[in-house]
């Protein structure tokens, strides 16, 4: 298969949800978006440090499939999670305060951007290495079936991990012995600042669930309908017939890789052009024309998560450094 | 009463009271089901627990030592046992990068209570890629525990404080003492925090653990003959390591010689030597020796590996010279 940089056709067709759901869902990424935005801004000024990897362009990913989830599910994400952990629950003051580094960041201010933990939702990372998390996704399923507990664990993982061992070893033993995975790949086409042509000898990646006979669905990662509906039918046939599905979703992100990538790899008429398929606003359009979302609806969400950013950054600011002595805590846990 | 029993016997027994302790217990691994076990540590497991917790896997030590991390995130108690040291190499990302910075990264929220077991070290003729002893880079690394049983008791009893333990726990095998037979003291248990003493001296600490222990107290019996008392300490667990009994046991004798099957450069041994010089230097009348693998990549022939390892004799001799 020859890879398209170019964004495929708009979404058609109604948006078949209720409005309440509908709006939730358009909140939900604004959310991701003007919280992210924001952190790009810290980050220029320097109150958030480290290595920084921005979703912006891709929301429409981790809002559509965590939706399709129930709260006793499993979720384990790369260091490219924010969005993540902001939909499946984290307050967005923890997640600011662990970016600024504070104590009162979900990870007590010892991870940073990439390494968001929440064991109260269910999110195991938050992990820095590419592919790690899928052999850790395929043993929480294992767990959960032997100890006959009803959910599923979601792994996402980006394009560049499926190069890696630990995607083929995983998704071999999750097939081998039918585990309740759903393997998320977020395929935006660059491993940092490789294209997938030139990493992948097979750039078709929903074809390689098949190599471990295993379903592999793709959908639309721009458009949040067909995220989300796809994600729907994937946790229906890891229910009836308790194996693992394969997901791909083609996404683009519209920012650089971190913040300190130059982005000479890719013209900015490829990134203009996927803009003009932007989640955000094209399901705005949608919305709107379907008579679900009126401008004063769609300002009043932006106008809230705007506060609920404010908010972050206030409480982010008046938190405090973690006492030096206290930085032996947490190796161990006896 | 004390019984006689295998070092072999004594870990199968550890596993199997374990898996019928415990219905959270598995145990995942190359050849741990209907093979029995590459070393036959489990033999008959498949029978008595069945497939769903003797696991067989395929030979990808990433994939399968990773799922047990998740197993054991998500609420079982795995036995992960990888063939030898020099595969775990294959899933030393797993290990070092998940298993133990998964506490500290998650701010204390999860812990991963898993038991990695492995075979090390040499003396079977098994040639350089089956030989190798890297349990000091793996002590290296905090967020994990590093246990190295060499007695047919701790063979017995460290897996049971291991499991227990709501951290990684890696335990070393080495393959050389898998036929090692011994009294099995009847007690209740052991530690994993504390090194112990297996002879008493006054003239000389050995300072060792694991394959090199009998060769060490072997060559504790022929200093003994010659008139020089060595002490023995068996550190038995490499991370965290017990610095006191390390110092007690060179304030005690004043000289000490580590040995160690690592290679000498950047080795556990220097390790140990460093805790020496810290904690204990003004006890020392003489400077601290070591004994360690040659810095080659073990051999196959026979004489070669034995050349190559640290021997009952080249333990004398680094004593005798000492003393000299």
């Amino acid at each position: 298969m020859v890879i398209e940089h170019r964004p495929p056709p708009p979404p058609s067709g109604p948006v078949p949800w209720e409005k309440d759901f509908a709006l939730k869902l358009l909140a939900d990424m604004v959310r991701i978006r003007r919280m992210e935005e924001k952190c790009a801004e810290l980050y220029g000024v320097g109150k958030i440090r480290g290595f920084l990897h921005l979703y912006i362009g891709e929301e429409a990913v981790a809002v559509g499939a965590l939706h399709a989830l129930t709260p006793q599910d499993n979720v384990v994400a790369t260091y490219r999670e924010h969005g993540h952990a902001l939909v499946r629950g984290l307050s967005m003051n923890a997640i600011m305060a662990e970016m600024y580094g504070k104590q009162e960041g979900c990870v007590k201010g010892r991870g940073g951007s990439m390494h968001l933990f929440d064991k109260a939702t269910r999110l195991y990372g938050g992990n820095a290495i590419v592919g790690g998390g899928l052999p850790l996704a395929t043993g929480l399923a294992l767990a959960a079936k032997m100890l006959a507990e009803d959910r599923i664990t979601a792994c996402f993982f980006g394009d560049g991990a499926v190069a890696e061992g630990a995607f083929h070893e995983a998704m071999n033993l999750a097939a081998l012995w039918r585990l309740p995975v759903l393997f998320c790949c977020e395929n935006n086409l660059y491993g940092m600042g490789t294209a997938i042509e030139r990493a992948e000898a097979v750039t078709d990646l929903s074809a390689k669930a098949a190599a471990y006979g295993m379903p592999g669905l793709a959908a639309d990662g721009m458009d949040i309908v067909a995220v989300h509906e796809t994600t729907r039918a994937a946790l229906a046939r890891i229910k009836s017939d308790g194996g693992p599905v394969f997901v791909e979703y083609r996404t683009y992100r519209f920012r650089a890789h971190s913040m300190f990538d130059a982005e000479l790899y890719r013209d900015k008429d490829e990134v203009e052009a996927w803009k003009t398929r932007g989640p955000i606003h094209t399901f705005t359009a949608r919305l709107k024309s379907e008579g679900k979302l009126s401008e004063a609806e769609f300002l009043a969400l932006d106008a809230a998560a705007q506060r609920e950013v404010d908010e972050a950054v206030a409480f982010a600011e008046a938190g405090s450094w973690e006492p030096v002595e206290a930085m032996l805590r947490d190796v161990y846990s006896s | 009463m004390s019984r006689k029993l295998t070092y072999r016997e004594a870990m199968r027994e550890a596993m199997r009271e374990a898996l019928q302790r415990d219905p959270r217990v598995i145990l995942i691994g190359e050849d741990v089901g209907r093979y029995g076990g590459t070393y036959a540590f489990s033999k008959g497991f498949l029978d008595e627990f069945g497939p769903e917790r003797i696991r067989d896997t395929p030979l990808a030590e990433l994939g399968f030592v990773g799922t047990g991390i998740g197993a054991a995130l998500g609420g079982l108690r795995p036995i992960v046992e990888v063939m030898t040291v020099n595969f775990s190499l294959l899933a030393l990302d797993q290990i070092v990068n998940t298993a133990a910075l998964f506490h500290h990264m998650s701010g204390g929220q999860f812990s991963v209570p898993l038991v990695i077991r492995m075979a090390t070290g040499a003396g079977r003729q098994l040639a350089a890629q089956h030989s190798h002893s890297l349990e000091g880079w793996y002590a290296h690394i905090p967020g994990i525990k590093v246990l190295a049983p060499a007695t047919i008791e701790d063979a017995r009893h460290m897996l049971a404080p291991a499991l227990a333990d709501p951290d990684p726990v890696v335990i070393f095998e080495h393959a050389g003492l898998f036929n090692l037979e011994g009294e099995l003291p009847d007690i209740d248990g052991v530690d994993i925090a504390s090194a112990k003493l297996r002879r008493t001296g006054r003239d000389v600490a050995l300072i060792t653990y694991g394959g090199c222990l009998p060769k060490t107290l072997a060559a504790a019996e022929m200093l003994a003959a010659e008139g020089i008392e060595a002490e023995v300490l068996d550190l038995r667990v490499l991370r965290p390591l017990d610095t006191a009994g390390i110092v007690a046991t060179v304030a005690k004798c004043h000289r000490a010689v580590v040995i160690d099957e690592n290679w000498k450069s950047g080795g556990f041994a220097a390790e140990v030597m460093a805790r020496i010089m810290e904690n204990a230097f003004y006890e020392l009348d003489a400077p601290v020796a070591r004994v360690c693998a040659e810095e080659v990549p073990i051999p196959y022939a026979k004489h070669l590996e034995e050349a190559a390892l640290p021997q009952a004799e080249k333990i004398v001799a680094a004593v005798k010279e000492m003393f000299a």
